[in-house]
């Protein structure tokens, strides 16, 4: 592994064709045109020392330590500041310079605590032994710490005002939450309006901790455990952006994960969860050992691996005697690496000989898959992260990235401070719709569930404007396709005046925003959840690909139609061949030539018919026909829509075995628990939501003893299925045999380059960023027409409010994670967010206690009143399992896919002084349903 | 209580000027007497900038309060030439004399100590203003007496 140090450039890298050659030190160094000195030098190997610059934010020049010297040139300019120019001979040590460093450095060091920090590695560096001027006179060094942050603390004695953190947070970040508080010797670097950082703007990224050159800002775990031994490159296991961390390890243990420079998905950046919410991983909560039960009401009895996996197959051989080949099952994880899941999926076909998997993406992201394999040919989002720095109009429609995508945020928000135009479709005020430095264009706040309106009422505004794309659609498209879509799209129950009725979005704005996508430039559409979790998600899906086809927005940097993947692995569970329909890279069970090389590679004769998928699973089991689950990392009884039924259907199983991290709601029906493995335990890969392969490397062997997959095969074994690997890397390479995108993947490709993005095969050996470049992959576009059909879920009289769910940064989905973690700080419960007007219509006012019921159910949130929310809407976020937000969801879901309708469910919502019944019993069940026999 | 909806009134005048930052805030001071806190998220929101950077620029410039100024108000210079007259001891004694300290405001709200940055009387130095009227070659000794004479 080649990635132990990042180098600090100093200033960012100039991207320009233009090169410029100087000589610096006598070396000769060719640079692209605008770099600084400073970078010159030191990509030429050439160390200047310096103080304010850091490469991830522009030059400031304000230390004065990188001193040169410039032939021709009086004075002593400073390298951070000064480009290249051809033909500039530079010397960046000399008598002169060495005393000015020094002197410089001696006044720092004068207001400085004595004890070593990084900055007296620089006076050494510099040549200054102790200081002239003592530490008697006016000097900040009794200063306060401020402790209020979880994970970090500012200690500002050690401060040199060099403003990287400042700039750190407006220049990465994008929070602008810090500032110097006033001038000259009295100014100091301040949070929020003098506040601590808790209470101020600031979101835990963790960027100006990485950036402060003195540890003024520091790791409070870092500064206890001390200096890392070594470090282990991995990828973030929360979201779908897959940022690459370096772990610094001590002694086994993490002492802290620091974004990693080289990781493309993330270059460097981080959110407050992959930086310092990873220790769940650690928590007391993990379960260590096997545990097994004849009934969920016993109490767990912890028992050997080899009891716990013969007490399951046994049983799962029995029911499927009893009861069918069919009558079991099992789901996969998003949480889980690529090879995790490969061997799940192989154990249920090759083993259980039936197509019974799915996938928690089902009720997430399927849409996506659906939507985009039909018009476009690839299940998949067309672009990378970095595309969107080209981009001049995004669009966002149903996402909410500075909460969920926090790192894509900020370069979104980057961009969009360069000046790129911003359209969000959004019945939420969100936090990109407006924050510094970044306003919306067009804001469309729509009804929930009438996304499929809007998207035609955008495109009828570009066919009927004469804003498409013709050539690019005779091109590229299937021209009777496209011609049957136009006369639809074309009708007038399309236009922005009729939809406007139901999207409650006035004509014109929508108009508006239609003109700027089609005419501004390159545009892009991000999407999420909010987009696929509705009866029309796919419909919705196949809408955005056509406008994006109409426009000729696909196929090149900077446009693109591209899905914010939920969880770390969501692209890749489903790429492994995690759906009932489907083998490892969405080739159909049915077909006879895929499955003929899934059988020799396997060795077994496969089901050619199509398995259950999760709803259906539930219902079966409700009617007794499916017995038998093995759900791998994934808490269903919290995360599913309709909890009742979903509790019904796990009641009614003979047998369910659950692989986790922690007994989690699923596990109180459990009657096998399989201890899992956290990411810091696991080798393998995940791909992230721009198709990018990353690996994922072990910190420390398994705590519970075996790698989650060799838990997999081993149940195969059990049962007679022999399954085998040395490594996860032998998964890959299978993986790789078996999958035409992915014919050229192997750990080794993936340790030399980092990351590769699939197809990575014999056409693009090392991966291929943005998809469709010189044509769609299934042939020609497909249009496909997206008629706006109602959900049944409408508010009513006794329902009139529409409820909407969604997730806040510091917590990520169902909490099992993080609610183990200090982000509690920032949410410890989710409430509901109610529009002023709604609120005072209730008599209810803010932190009141009140009932939210639907025609599903009812439970009980805290209310907060915003004027985020659109009046008639109102939102809660779905963290904490007692808040029961899937009690009052509905069982409505996507017409295509299943994916549950989570975004739309008409409530009423009313002032309460009490828990909801399901809350009381959830209350009591929790305690009833955990006990360990000790 | 601030009325803020006066202070969205004036924020609305400058959200479109270039640099409409600093007269805005001098617009505020002017109908409130300082820069009331709970118009921070007004400013922020209005120019649509962190309330951070409002507050950097607010602290920055001496000229901006942030809290109501005192009955009387006292101003002493702190930039070089006074300095070298020794304002720094000056100012300590009249912190002890007036019971307030400097860029504060006592809590019965009787006086105001100040920062200026040069009265452009540095050959006087060093100069005290006391409610508009500039002192020259100031001691604490005769402070005592101006701010006495002045009460009596
Ligand atoms: S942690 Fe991030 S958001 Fe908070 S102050 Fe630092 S850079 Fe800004
Ligand atoms: S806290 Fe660190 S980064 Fe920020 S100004 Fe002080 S020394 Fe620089
Ligand atoms: S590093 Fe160049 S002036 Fe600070
Ligand atoms: S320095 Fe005080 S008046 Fe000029």
């Amino acid at each position: 592994m080649t990635y132990e140090h990042d180098i600090d450039y100093g200033t960012p890298a100039k991207k320009t064709d233009k090169a410029v050659t100087v000589e610096i030190d006598g070396r000769t160094i060719t640079v692209p045109e605008g770099t600084s000195v400073m970078r010159a030098a030191r990509e030429g190997g050439v160390d200047i020392p310096s103080l304010c610059a850091t490469d991830s934010i522009k030059e400031y020049g304000s230390c004065r330590l990188c001193l040169i010297e410039v032939d021709g040139v009086r004075g002593t300019p400073a390298s951070c500041t000064t480009p290249v120019s051809e033909g500039m001979s530079v010397k960046t040590t000399s008598d002169r310079l060495t005393q000015l460093r020094r002197g410089i450095m001696e006044l720092y060091i004068s207001d400085h605590p004595d004890d070593d920090s990084p900055l007296h590695d620089m006076a050494r560096l510099v040549g200054l032994e102790g200081n002239r001027y003592g530490k008697d006179g006016h000097n900040h060094l009794k200063t306060i710490i401020d402790d209020s942050n979880p994970y970090f603390s500012f200690d500002p004695a050690k401060c040199i005002l060099c403003a990287r953190c400042v700039r750190a947070c407006e220049e990465v970040q994008g929070t602008f939450a810090l500032t110097i508080d006033g001038r000259g010797f009295d100014s100091k670097i301040a949070a929020g309006t003098d506040q601590d950082f808790l209470s101020s703007d600031c979101v835990s990224c963790g960027a100006c901790v990485q950036a402060c050159p003195t540890d003024s800002l520091f790791e409070k775990r870092a500064m206890e455990m001390g200096k890392p031994e070594k470090t282990v490159i991995t990828t973030c296991a929360y979201c779908g952006v897959g940022c690459g961390f370096k772990a610094e390890v001590k002694n086994d243990e993490v002492v802290s994960m620091m974004p990693w420079k080289e990781g493309q998905a993330n270059q460097g950046h981080s959110c407050v969860k992959g930086r310092f919410a990873w220790d769940y991983a650690i928590h007391e909560d993990r379960i260590l050992n096997p545990m097994i039960r004849e009934n969920i009401t016993d109490p767990w009895q912890k028992v050997g691996w080899d009891e716990a996996i013969d007490f399951a197959a046994k049983r799962l051989m029995d029911i499927q005697k009893e009861h069918g080949r069919k009558s079991i099952g099992g789901i996969t994880s998003s949480r889980c690496t690529n090879e995790e899941v490969f061997v799940v999926q192989k154990l249920i076909r090759a083993g259980f000989k039936n197509n019974n998997v799915d996938t928690c993406a089902r009720v997430c992201h399927s849409p996506t898959g659906y939507g985009l394999r039909e018009t476009l040919g690839t299940s998949a989002g067309t672009q990378t992260f970095d595309s969107v720095m080209d981009t001049d109009v995004m669009m966002v429609i149903g996402a909410n990235p500075p909460d969920a995508h926090p790192v894509f945020a900020s370069q979104m928000k980057r961009r969009l401070r360069e000046g790129a135009k911003l359209i969000v479709i959004d019945p939420r005020k969100t936090g990109l719709v407006k924050s510094p430095h970044v306003k919306a264009d067009f804001h469309l706040p729509l009804q929930p569930g009438t996304n499929v309106a809007m998207i035609n009422a955008i495109a009828h505004t570009v066919m009927t404007e004469g804003l498409m794309n013709q050539d690019y659609i005779n091109e590229r498209c299937d021209t009777d396709a496209f011609n049957d879509w136009l006369d639809f799209i074309i009708q007038p129950q399309n236009s922005p005046e009729v939809v406007s009725e139901y999207t409650g979005v006035n004509a014109e704005d929508i108009r508006e925003a239609a003109r700027l996508y089609a005419t501004g430039g390159n545009a892009a559409i991000y999407y999420g959840l909010g987009v696929t979790e509705h009866s029309q998600g796919s419909t919705m899906v196949i809408g955005m690909a056509n406008l994006a086809m109409a426009t000729g927005n696909i196929g090149r940097l900077g446009v693109g139609v591209n899905p914010l993947r939920g969880q770390n692995n969501v692209q890749g569970s489903c790429d492994m061949g995690s759906f009932p329909h489907e083998f490892p890279g969405y080739r159909p069970v049915g077909n006879d030539e895929a499955r003929g090389e899934f059988e020799e590679e396997w060795g077994v004769d496969l089901d050619p018919v199509p398995g259950y998928r999760i709803p259906n699973m539930f219902d079966a089991a409700v009617d007794g026909k499916y017995k038998a689950m093995y759900i791998q990392g994934e808490d269903v009884a919290q995360s599913d829509p309709n909890t009742h039924h979903v509790e019904a259907a796990m009641n009614a199983l003979d047998l369910l075995i659950v692989q986790d991290l922690f007994l989690n709601e699923t596990a109180r029906f459990a009657h096998v628990f399989f201890p899992g493995t956290s990411f810091l335990e696991k080798n393998g890969t995940f791909t992230n939501a721009e198709r990018r392969i990353s690996r994922v490397r072990k910190v420390m062997e398994p705590v519970q003893g075996m790698d989650e997959w060799e838990i997999t095969c081993r149940l195969g074994r059990a049962m007679g299925y022999d399954m085998h690997y040395n490594n996860a890397s032998e998964i890959m390479d299978e993986i790789a045999r078996l999958t035409p995108t992915f014919r050229n993947v192997s750990f080794d490709l993936l340790d030399e380059k980092g990351s590769v993005q699939w197809p990575c095969n014999e056409k693009a050996p090392e991966g291929t960023p943005i998809m469709h470049i010189d044509g769609f992959v299934r042939g020609k576009g497909n249009f496909i027409l997206t008629e706006y059909v109602p959900t049944t879920e409408r508010s009513t009289r006794k329902f009139p409010l529409i409820l909407t769910t969604g997730r806040i940064l510091s917590q990520y989905n169902v909490g099992a994670q993080t609610r183990r973690t200090k982000n509690n700080v920032w949410h410890d419960k989710d409430v509901l967010d109610i529009h002023p007007h709604d609120a005072e219509n209730r008599g209810i006012v803010d932190g009141d206690m009140v009932m939210i019921q639907s025609r599903m159910g009812e439970t009980v949130l805290e209310a907060r009143i915003t004027e985020n929310m659109q009046p008639g809407v109102v939102y809660t976020t779905f963290h904490m399992p007692e808040s029961g937000a899937n009690i009052i969801t509905t069982d409505n879901s996507d017409w295509a896919t299943s994916c549950p309708e989570y975004k739309v469910t008409a409530v009423e919502v009313r002032q309460t002084n009490r828990k909801s019944d399901w809350q009381e019993e959830f209350d009591d069940f929790s305690e009833s349903t955990r006990h360990i026999a000790e | 209580m601030v009325n803020t909806d006066k202070a969205v009134e004036v924020i609305n005048q400058y959200i479109d000027i270039p640099g409409g930052l600093l007269e805005c805030l001098h617009g505020i001071q002017s109908v409130f007497g300082f820069v009331p806190k709970e118009t921070i998220d007004d400013i922020a929101d209005g120019f649509n900038i962190s309330r951070a950077e409002v507050h950097g620029v607010i602290s920055y410039y001496h000229d901006f309060k942030t809290s109501p100024r005192g009955k009387k108000v006292v101003r002493i210079c702190q930039a070089e030439a006074c300095q070298s007259m020794g304002s720094r001891d000056l100012t300590r004694r009249v912190e002890e004399i007036l019971g307030v300290k400097i860029d504060e405001t006592r809590v019965d709200g009787a006086v105001s100590l100040e920062t200026v940055y040069c009265f452009g009387n540095c050959a006087l130095s060093p100069n005290v203003e006391i409610d508009g009227k500039l002192h020259a070659r100031v001691t604490s000794d005769n402070f005592e007496k101006l701010v006495k004479g002045e009460e009596a």
